[in-house]
């Protein structure tokens, strides 16, 4: 589904990635893991176009995503919850998830869409009119999700979703991020919190100093003495 | 019977200066609320604002005077022309200097408010030019009211509960009031933010252009008649705080009661000069604006 080939990227003269290839198979959950400053956040905008790589390929279901305008790519299916939500803090519930269905493909479809994610996510629907950044860190990934669901995406780009949240959360954020998988939904998912995510995926890249140092099963990389010895502490 | 005796508490003077005052208030609350639009979502000052409204006064007059167009003909394709100006004035001036400092921004608009002014110098001359349309006066007891000035104060809160229902309830407006608050993520919503700003732009540059339909009504117009309500304008919105819709909107009433009842006390320059007297004060007590939170 989603595939990039050699992709540099970076900010100004700083470069962040080098050389970058993965895989998304559709239906998949894939899991990006790594420290602090690897590039795990550039990778995951370099393919939603917030910023553009300096080389390489990024396809989407053969689609050339680096051809697209940025404000284009939502539509080839690609919905990002970036990191720390950034939602809109004074615009209410509703129109944070009006937000996600802009585009004229979901705008049509708005109404069912906003049902399935009201479904997803009950609590949206008791503080649809409330400003989101009232509102509790849990309850604003939920918003932060779902405003990304509204799109009817086929893969979800998930950037830190537990980072911030209390540890009980957290594992409300996993338990959705499983039920958002369940759905049919393929994702890709960058973590810190390595044990709990390679609970989740099915597989999972190692990414260290903008390159990518190791992939596999999440039984591989949990086993793996690279992963055990650097991020989980064993 | 009733109605005289309510109207007997107050000096007739006194209530019929703070109508005027509210009927003033309505228009300067619209040119507000345009400005402030410009200023909250695009994040650059139009210096040139009120110089928009002069060409937006020139377009009724010839439309009007000249061409025999009827008023109510003529307004609609006014606020049509004058947001195509704004428009243009975005894609123009403004969008290839979006990331340049504020002060070559702000220097910019201004450099097109000297050109506006000098292109109806020279285009139209120095004349004071009207309408010629004289509007009846309302007489309500022993007040009276010009029938201009209620009517303008009418349209002026249409049009302003019109951009209310638009930034509100359509999905545009909705990114418009989004992409203040995070621009930078806009694209990941599918929002062209280039787009939205010719938009805003156009809305900006409209409620211009109505503006201008209804101070032809009421104002003679020559190449410099934006001096008269540009830099109240500003002050409005700058008491208001800066792209703070509910600021402006008070802070035009505020402004219009004290124009207004400086203007019953002695002449109404002395009410300007207290308005401007009033901005000061309050610059020192709440510079960023009346309904900031004290820090």
């Amino acid at each position: 589904m989603l595939e990039l080939r050699g992709v540099n990227a970076g900010y100004g003269t700083f470069q962040a990635l080098f050389d970058v290839a993965l895989d998304v198979k559709a239906g998949e959950a894939v899991g990006v893991i790594g420290p602090n400053g690897a590039g795990k956040t550039t990778l995951m905008r370099v393919i939603s176009g917030l910023i553009r790589p300096s080389r390489g390929a990024i396809k989407m279901e053969g689609i050339d995503v680096v051809a697209t305008p940025a404000h284009k790519i939502v539509s080839l299916g690609i919905a990002h919850v970036p990191e720390n939500r950034r939602l809109f803090p004074q615009l209410t519930v509703d129109d944070n998830l009006k937000m996600g269905a802009f585009m004229k493909e979901a705008r049509d479809h708005y109404a069912e869409r906003l049902e399935v994610v009201f479904d997803l996510f009950p609590r949206l629907k008791e503080r649809r009119h409330q400003m989101a950044g009232t509102m509790s860190g849990g309850e604003q990934q939920m918003c932060a999700i779902g405003r990304a669901l509204m799109s009817n995406p086929k893969l979800l780009l998930l950037d830190e979703p537990s980072a911030g949240l209390a540890p009980v959360v957290v594992q409300q954020v996993f338990e959705l991020v499983k039920r958002i998988r369940a759905s049919g939904l393929t994702v890709l998912i960058v973590e810190q919190n390595v044990q709990q995510v390679l609970k989740v995926v099915d597989r999972a890249y190692l990414i260290e100093a903008g390159t990518i140092r190791a992939s596999g099963t999440s039984a591989e990389m949990l086993a793996s003495d690279t992963v055990k010895e650097a991020y989980l502490g064993v | 019977m009733f109605m005289q005796a309510f109207l007997d508490i107050f000096d007739i003077y006194l209530l019929e200066a703070v109508i005027n005052g509210i009927l003033l208030g309505g228009v300067l609350a619209l040119l507000a609320l345009g400005l402030n639009l410009i200023f909250g979502v695009i994040d650059v000052t139009w210096i040139c604002y009120a110089e928009l409204v002069m060409i937006g006064m020139y377009g009724m007059y010839f439309m009007v005077q000249y061409f025999g167009i009827n008023y109510f003909i003529a307004a609609p394709l006014t606020i049509l022309l004058v947001a195509m100006l704004g428009a243009a004035l975005h894609y123009l001036v403004i969008a290839p200097l979006l990331n340049a400092p504020p002060i070559n921004q702000l220097l910019a608009t201004g450099g097109v408010l000297f050109v506006l002014q000098s292109f109806a110098t020279v285009a139209f001359g120095i004349d004071f030019r009207n309408l010629g349309i004289r509007l009846p006066v309302l007489a309500f007891g022993d007040m009276n009211f010009s029938y201009a000035r209620l009517l303008s104060f009418l349209a002026a809160l249409v049009g302003m509960v019109a951009v209310y229902l638009f930034m509100t309830r359509t999905f545009t407006g909705t990114a418009i009031r989004a992409i203040s608050q995070d621009r930078q993520i806009m694209a990941l919503m599918g929002v062209d933010t280039k787009r939205i700003y010719l938009i805003t732009s156009a809305i900006g540059g409209g409620l211009a252009g109505l503006a201008a339909c209804l101070l032809v009504l009421q104002y003679d117009v020559h190449p410099f008649v934006g001096l008269s309500f540009g830099p109240i304008t500003f002050l409005i919105c700058v008491l208001g705080g800066l792209g703070n819709f509910i600021g402006g909107f008070i802070a035009a009433f505020v402004f219009a009661e004290i124009i207004s009842l400086g203007g019953l006390f002695s002449d109404l320059e002395w009410g300007y000069v207290l308005a401007f007297a009033f901005f000061i004060v309050m610059m020192f007590i709440r510079p960023a604006g009346l309904l900031s939170r004290r820090r």
